[in-house]
């Protein structure tokens, strides 16, 4: 008996009336997949922050902006003091040189199942949908993401990228090719399920806080 | 899922006299098609965005054996595996396997239509498998004991008070009414789960040849809880959700968070690419794709090939007046509204579901909002053609069409009819102009009345008056 993966592969030859490819063609392709077609975009003038800060809060994001990593502290404290959260948090291994206030208890886990905070590196902001790109490492677990009830993320300024392709742009350059996972979040978890009702914390974090590091 | 497509008619009826699935859908309904038309409003690009998604697509198709093998081969590089299943039986059984040599005992499920559409759940639970859907609608209807009846809001034809009642029942009292107390209490259930998991399933929105990811969609972030936090992790996909860079997906993602939720862009995208790496914290062991075909070689092959441009959106079905009005249970398998009245007969068979293609006024609002336009009014008419041919069609429908036919071929004898029809028509109606009942049309006429023509044809009035003036 033949594989599935040659019947499947005939019968989709078969069906276009070919067999498999020749040389020069295959070529072709591949080039398309090394150099990506270039689509249209949506097109918008505005500033790329102003952009990035008023998507995400239509998207019930909330931001704080600082200046200097030294703000960040003092600006998850607010977060977490407001929402009445115990002082400890998960914090991406990306985060540690951040001088956290000392009466926190930090970890740089994975989220177990009563995390409640969680502070995360953004790799990127896309100003298009206001969205964050967050990329597994052991500097920035997956479960941070969408364990904990609250998520604050940090991300710098001038990592706020116009559109989608220009954050995959910025991957390409990464040393390390793809991460295993890629995370393009925009907002806190949400569903409309139930009578098309839309309703935060839905299983993922019910609050997403960003803190937008200008450079000092 | 067992096929229920052959009683369309009995439960469409059903469905219309369902006073709860009525309210459900009259909330639906409107809140879809207005969302998606705020968005699209909004997108001046959107237009010319979906005339490129239909071209790449094409191109996609044209080449999807090659993108098909570049794919798995990334996939592999990044340490994954890649399994192929000709049928949904074949695809079952993949699964099966890989979930019995971990020894898995908990499974838990992202929203995928592809396992839906193998029948993956029974294939799992008679194996002494414990199965929790986790996408919040799944959830729902798991617990109801149901399928899905849209495909990207599988619990629309629920009320409140339904999953109230269901709520009440799985989770012990007391009983909860407000919406956000219902979320929570499903957050809370499916909690453990994700942590007990041994197997977690997810679908694929689009597979990356590029950097060999499969990527998915969701709103809620069960579908990344489920993948991250079990030990091993499944996707299922079919083998035409193939898309050659990330920038291509990007192309399709724009246009599928309109059209499906109406929303720029969901909460939540995700690319996985292969298992947990060295280092990592958390992530999957192991990470599998099983690419399905399902008939799928055999529409990309002939006059439907088309339909495989289809990115489940649902867009169609929100603005189908006769999936609003009798909601996706009486199209009776996994795929309803138009769309599925286009898949299920080419991948069931053509007489197991006779109904679906008939079910459809043609009045094309599906193909106008397409994001990848596909004619599927046009395809409709095809099965319905195809079906015809085939001789499935009833005898009676048959006579009826040939007599049609003979008459519409014949423009002096179709003319001479009409004006025949016409007076005739207009004297039962008489002086009211309403016909109250009309032999060979008594279910039209049993619920309204017909308005009566007035005696002349269109035709007839047009040589008159454009004489006059």
């Amino acid at each position: 008996m033949s594989s599935a993966r040659e019947d499947i592969l005939d019968a989709v030859r078969r069906a276009q009336g070919r067999g498999s490819r020749d040389a020069p063609t295959r070529a072709t392709l591949d080039a398309r997949i090394t150099t990506p077609v270039r689509h249209l975009r949506p097109a918008f003038d505005e500033d790329l922050t102003a952009r990035f800060i008023r998507k995400l809060e239509s998207r019930s994001g909330t931001i704080a902006r600082v200046d200097g990593r030294a703000g960040i502290p003092a600006a998850v404290e607010i977060f977490r003091s407001a929402h009445g959260l115990a002082p400890r948090a998960a914090v991406g291994a990306g985060l540690k040189d951040i001088d956290w206030p000392a009466d926190w208890t930090i970890h740089h886990d994975r989220a177990g199942i009563a995390e409640s905070l969680s502070v995360s590196p953004a790799f990127a902001g896309i100003a298009e949908t206001g969205t964050l790109m967050l990329l597994a490492s052991p500097e920035s677990p997956t479960t941070h993401n969408f364990v904990p009830d609250n998520q604050v993320i940090i991300l710098e300024t001038t990592r706020i990228l116009r559109h989608f392709e220009d954050a995959w742009a910025a991957l390409r350059k990464r040393t390390g090719g793809m991460p295993r996972a890629v995370n393009l979040v925009s907002g806190p978890s949400r569903t409309a399920d139930i009578e098309q009702t839309i309703q935060l914390g839905a299983h993922g974090p019910r609050r997403l806080h960003v803190v937008l590091v200008d450079s000092a | 899922m067992d096929i229920r497509s052959r009683e369309f008619q009995p439960r469409a009826v059903a469905a219309l006299h369902d006073a709860s699935l009525q309210q459900a859908l009259d909330k639906a309904r409107d809140g879809f098609v207005a969302k998606r038309a705020v968005q699209v409003a909004e997108l001046s690009e959107f237009e010319a965005l979906r005339e490129t998604a239909k071209t790449l697509k094409d191109h996609v198709l044209d080449h999807l054996d090659h993108y098909l093998e570049r794919y798995e081969a990334a996939v592999v590089a990044a340490g994954g595996q890649v399994h192929w299943a000709r049928d949904d039986a074949e695809a079952r059984r993949i699964i099966l396997d890989i979930c019995k040599r971990v020894d898995a005992r908990t499974v838990t499920k992202g929203k995928s239509m592809v396992s839906e559409e193998i029948g993956l759940n029974t294939a799992l639970i008679d194996a002494g498998l414990t199965v929790v859907e986790t996408d919040l609608g799944e959830y729902i209807i798991q617990l109801a004991g149901e399928a899905p009846s849209h495909i990207i809001a599988p619990a629309v034809h629920k009320t409140r008070e339904q999953v109230s009642d269901l709520f009440e029942k799985a989770h012990g009292g007391p009983r909860l009414t407000e919406i956000a107390d219902l979320v929570d209490a499903a957050r809370l259930a499916l909690r453990e789960r994700y942590f007990q998991a041994d197997v977690g399933i997810t679908g694929g929105n689009f597979l990356i040849a590029e950097t060999g990811s499969s990527l998915i969609v969701t709103n809620e972030g069960n579908g990344d809880l489920t993948q991250t936090l079990a030990r091993v992790h499944i996707v299922t996909a079919g083998i035409e959700r193939v898309v050659p860079t990330l920038d291509d997906a990007t192309l399709f993602l724009r246009l599928l968070a309109r059209s499906a939720t109406g929303q720029e862009t969901e909460t939540y995208t995700t690319l996985s690419t292969g298992p947990r790496r060295a280092g990592d914290l958390d992530g999957p062991e192991e990470y599998h794709v099983v690419l399905v075909d399902n008939g799928r070689s055999r529409m990309l092959a002939g006059p439907f090939r088309q339909m495989l441009r289809c990115i489940r959106c649902g867009a169609c079905m929100n603005h189908c007046p006769v999936y609003g009005s009798i909601g996706g249970h009486a199209y009776g398998w996994v795929y309803p509204g138009p769309m599925g009245s286009v898949l299920t007969p080419l991948i069931k068979g053509l007489d197991a579901a006779y109904d679906l293609p008939n079910a459809c006024t043609l009045n094309g609002r599906c193909a106008s909002v397409c994001p990848v336009k596909i004619p599927l009014p046009d395809l409709l008419r095809r099965l319905r053609h195809e079906q015809f041919k085939q001789a499935i069609t009833t005898l009676r429908r048959r006579r009826a069409l040939a007599a049609w036919r003979l008459l519409a071929t014949r423009p002096k004898l179709y003319h001479a009819f009409e004006r025949l029809a016409a007076r005739a028509l207009a004297a039962i109606g008489g002086r009211a102009g309403r016909i109250r009942r009309l032999p060979g049309a008594g279910g039209w006429t049993e619920g309204r009345d017909l308005p009566a023509p007035p005696g002349r044809t269109f035709l007839e009035r047009w040589q008159t008056e454009r004489g006059q003036s």
